[in-house]
């Protein structure tokens, strides 16, 4: 009998490590992100910072912007940190969010392989595209309702084509995050949408290399929200606002542009920027 | 081959270093796991030995669930679990959703059907062997069940290393109710998948090599464990 009242105390001295992390405290938040701040590391170097000048703990789930915003709506978060602005409107017009603030900006790059057999080096987004579909080049879409995919879909669609429509063989939806596209795309030799600072940071790169970037149109914005706690009063008001602040303030803008991977700055503040 | 000889290499090289966060992982990975399946294994063990000793309306019905219920997805249970956890959902209001106690409960619903499963199975071969001689002696049923898991003890073990392998294993259903949040609840699988996507093929081998050992390790105490139970 006497294994059988160990056994019960080390099972109920686990149960009570388990739980005790449930009273979370009032200074530890939840944020809804994407994969990109997370692969790319910027939430890695961000968040102790955050720790410790403004005490507020940060925990993120790296979602991918759809996701992240469905999240938020069932109140499972209490601050939402994504890009897709259309997506993010919507969120805030069904009353989920307080109010949108810009934080800061990257560019989506589009990656493939080396030898570029569908030659679309150096050019611009639009005819990228357009030679892909028509030479049926392998392309890998996120295919998750991320920022990344939302903003994809777009770029189809600016350089005149219906992609649910044209698609083919060669057009791979994976429904997973970034670094599983970029994967993918390394292992088939695939193009590829994705944000800059994931792929700055990716490290199974295989024969793949940036083929078009600096096109105004792959800009792409970050903004901040504050789930709006009189749809769920579970939301930490209080250390939410003061985490949304410090991002918007100077120090913590500095603190953004100054994170960088081998020298190359990954994300541009401009949290003033009132049209951002 | 290189990237397996670079994985073992990272791999010797973190555990070597003691390297900090991997022991906190490590720790939640374990003692996730470890409780749901001690959880399951206190809930399903008498269950399952019942099965075998009780003459219930529907028995055939429960055995033929738990049996089926070995192959449960667990990506589907953590879906369940989460919309029970959420917010919006019925348990909402505990807040549990996002923590390791959301994980182990998770884990713990996908043990549970193994425990009755395997259980039932080797409790009832030694019930038609001393199931007579049991009620003869005048033993009630209760009895005769407490009786029989301890005849059947090192029996019992394999069903809870059964369910502990599953837990310690899956990664689908706690990585949708943990959220895979860095220091809190990313245990050794979520790690994996994380370093996957981000292309740190050999990190993420090199974890899974000690995920495998861990395993290994746990296996061995419990052998000895039940070994001492029966000197």
């Amino acid at each position: 009998m006497s294994q059988w009242l160990l056994s019960r105390r080390v099972l109920s001295v686990l149960l009570l490590f388990l739980c005790a992390p449930a009273f979370a405290q009032d200074k530890t938040i939840v944020v809804a992100s994407t994969t990109s701040t997370q692969d790319s590391g910027l939430f890695g170097y961000l968040l102790p910072i955050v720790q410790d000048k403004i005490g507020v703990e940060v925990k993120v789930l790296a979602q991918g912007t759809g996701q992240a915003l469905d999240t938020a709506r069932r109140g499972d978060a209490d601050v939402v940190f994504v890009h897709a602005k259309s997506a993010e409107e919507k969120f805030l017009a069904e009353g989920f969010g307080v109010k949108r603030y810009p934080v800061m900006y990257n560019d989506f790059v589009i990656v493939g392989p080396r030898d570029d057999p569908a030659g679309i080096r150096g050019g611009g987004v639009a005819t990228a595209l357009q030679a892909i579909k028509t030479r049926q080049a392998p392309f890998i879409s996120r295919g998750d309702r991320s920022g990344t995919h939302i903003a994809e879909l777009a770029l189809w669609k600016d350089a005149g084509i219906d992609i649910a429509r044209d698609r083919g063989d060669w057009y791979k939806e994976i429904g997973q995050g970034m670094g599983a596209a970029l994967n993918t795309a390394s292992a088939i030799g695939a193009y590829v949408l994705s944000d800059r600072g994931t792929w700055l940071s990716f490290k199974n790169r295989g024969d793949l290399a940036i083929l078009v970037e600096g096109d105004k149109r792959l800009f792409n914005q970050y903004g901040v929200m504050l789930v709006n706690p009189a749809k769920h009063p579970s939301v930490k008001t209080e250390a939410g606002q003061r985490f949304i602040d410090w991002l918007v303030s100077p120090e913590g803008q500095n603190e953004i542009a100054g994170y960088k991977i081998e020298g190359k700055q990954l994300f541009y503040p401009n949290a003033d920027d009132p049209n951002a | 081959m290189n990237d397996f000889a670079q994985a073992l290499q990272i791999a010797t090289g973190l555990v070597g270093q003691f390297d900090a966060e991997l022991r906190d992982i490590v720790i939640l990975s374990l003692a996730v796991s470890l409780s749901a399946s001690c959880l399951a294994f206190v809930l399903g063990s008498p269950l399952g030995t019942a099965l075998a000793v009780y003459r219930l309306p529907g028995k055939a019905a429960l055995i033929v669930a738990a049996n089926a219920l070995l192959g449960l997805p667990p990506v589907v249970v953590g879906l369940v679990v989460y919309l029970l956890l959420s917010r919006s959902g019925p348990f909402g209001f505990l807040g549990l959703l996002f923590t390791p106690t959301a994980m182990a409960l998770a884990q713990t619903i996908l043990c549970i059907p193994i425990v009755v499963a395997l259980v039932h199975r080797m409790t009832a071969d030694l019930w038609a062997t001393y199931g007579d001689g049991l009620l003869v002696d005048g033993a009630s049923r209760v009895r005769a069940i407490a009786t029989l898991m301890n005849i059947g003890r090192e029996r019992l073990m394999v069903a809870f290393l059964a369910a502990f392998g599953r837990a310690i294993a899956e990664v689908g259903a706690i990585i949708i109710v943990g959220g895979n949040i860095r220091g809190y609840t990313r245990t050794m699988t979520t790690s994996i998948a994380l370093e996957t996507s981000k292309g740190e093929l050999s990190f993420a081998l090199a974890l899974g090599i000690i995920l495998v050992t861990l395993s290994m390790a746990v296996s061995a105490l419990s052998h000895l464990f039940s070994r001492a139970l029966n000197r």
